[in-house]
């Protein structure tokens, strides 16, 4: 990683118009797990400012790749292969080198390996379904999988979760902390989805929805999607606000 | 016409889902082989950390009263001495021995949740404003049904004077509210309830 000095500046204001809010009756879990009082807004403090740092020497060598990662020796997971490929950037469009990213997903069918799963799909015994990296100085990540199917989930009476991978994502400060999910370019899917639909703006859910990369695809072996990730950006320290009360 | 701002807008958030075990915590979920460990998983300082040992303890709690069972619970904190163990930590190095983030999955059948830690020191308000806020531990909480991950902090019962100072908890208009960040302190253990909603809905907050 690139030894520039720390940066401390103030994080951006998060918008919360832009992302989803706490009570969303469509997705009806929302309900009863929504706080009602208005959130205590404050610029962050040093809590905030810092957070853990993930060295590249904790990552196993099949850690992002999730076609072998869980497979005997000699057998793949079952599915579309795809890589997921793309930059950590924050506001300001900069690469954030150092970002842990972690992964996880329905196998090929659309089941997840959970006690709790109940959906009738096929487990696959070659498939875990979690995987997780570290960018690159310039902020770039990928992974090896295989495309999540679709799957009912009771909320509705016939409600299905579009193909999606889910995304935990920690950058320098504990104020930039994220969990998103990804979707695919083209899934008619995506707009009936409550829990897509949580989100107001059209414009943010499109932000969610990785292009078919045909460049980045390996002929012969795998598609390619991209998806950039973007986290809070930090203002400069020269222009750091004045202390409260003076 | 002016210029164009090139800020790009933050990914918006989505929920973790029911499934964020096998992402976050595999091997709790019963998915090993793939991490020799759960990330976080273990306490966040070795025996040879400075400073007294404490275990938080506590549940996440929906709007019916109901403890959730299917919540990850992250922790963030400053070691005895007040210093994180961050690259932007600017005041001095934190102790080797302690790590400073935790992660914990509520129990499969209680939904009890465990963190083994050392009481956090002061720390400075903020890099240009000296002003100590009182020994604090930011939580967040991601579960099914939560949209954006939610960030409160823990305060501890014994730190009445520090707290009473504090210039974080000094910004909640409805004092009665502040209780619900306080960190209730029993010997070696603290007691640390979250409630989503109701009468006691914790304080959370936007930073
Ligand atoms: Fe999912």
């Amino acid at each position: 990683m690139k030894t520039a000095p720390p940066e401390t500046g103030a994080f951006f204001a998060r918008d919360r118009i832009w992302h989803p809010p706490a009570l969303t009756p469509g997705y009806k879990t929302s309900v009863l797990r929504s706080p009602q009082k208005a959130l205590i807004s404050l610029e962050g403090t040093t809590t905030e400012l810092t957070g853990p740092v993930f060295g590249h020497n904790m990552l196993g060598p099949t850690d992002n790749d999730l076609i072998v990662n869980y497979a005997r020796p000699g057998e793949m997971a079952i599915g579309q292969r795809i890589l997921v490929h793309g930059r950590v950037l924050d506001e300001r469009g900069r690469g954030v080198p150092g970002v842990l990213v972690e992964f996880w997903q329905a196998n090929a069918g659309g089941r997840y390996r959970h006690k709790k799963e109940t959906y009738l799909a096929a487990i696959d015994p070659n498939f875990g379904g979690v995987g997780r990296t570290i960018t690159d100085d310039e902020g770039g990540y990928w992974f090896k999988t295989i495309q999540p199917g679709a799957y009912p989930w009771p909320n509705g009476v016939n409600d299905w979760r579009p193909a999606h991978i889910h995304f935990s994502v920690f950058g320098h400060g504990f104020a930039q902390r994220l969990i998103t999910q990804m979707y695919f370019e083209g899934d008619p899917m995506i707009a009936r989805c409550p829990i897509v639909r949580t989100i107001p703006d059209p414009q943010a859910i499109e932000q969610l929805i990785a292009p078919l990369d045909w460049n980045a695809t390996v002929p012969m072996d795998m598609r390619a999607y991209k998806f950039d990730i973007v986290l809070r950006g930090r203002r400069s320290t020269l222009f750091e606000n004045r202390k409260e009360g003076n | 016409m002016v210029q164009t701002l090139a800020y790009l807008k933050e990914t918006p958030s989505q929920t973790a889902g029911p499934y964020v075990h096998i992402g976050c915590t595999p091997n709790f979920s019963g998915i090993s082989g793939i991490f020799e460990t759960d990330l976080g998983s273990g306490p966040l300082a070795n025996e040879q950390a400075r400073g007294e040992r404490i275990t938080i303890r506590g549940f996440v709690y929906d709007g019916l009263g109901s403890p959730l069972k299917d919540a990850l619970v992250e922790i963030w904190q400053a070691d005895a001495d007040g210093l994180y163990n961050s690259p932007a930590e600017t005041r001095g190095r934190a102790d080797p021995n302690f790590f400073g983030w935790g992660r914990q999955p509520g129990d499969m059948q209680t939904g009890e949740f465990v963190f083994h830690t050392v009481k956090p020191g002061r720390t400075p308000f903020r890099p240009n404003d000296p002003r100590l806020m009182a020994p604090h531990i930011l939580f967040w909480i991601v579960a099914r049904g939560i949209n954006i991950g939610l960030q409160t902090r823990m305060y501890f019962s014994d730190e009445e004077a520090a707290n009473a100072e504090d210039p974080v908890l000094a910004r909640i208009e409805h004092r009665q509210r502040v209780r619900t960040l306080i960190g209730a302190r029993e010997g070696e253990t603290v007691r640390f309830d979250i409630h989503l909603q109701g009468e006691n809905e914790t304080v959370f907050f936007d930073m």
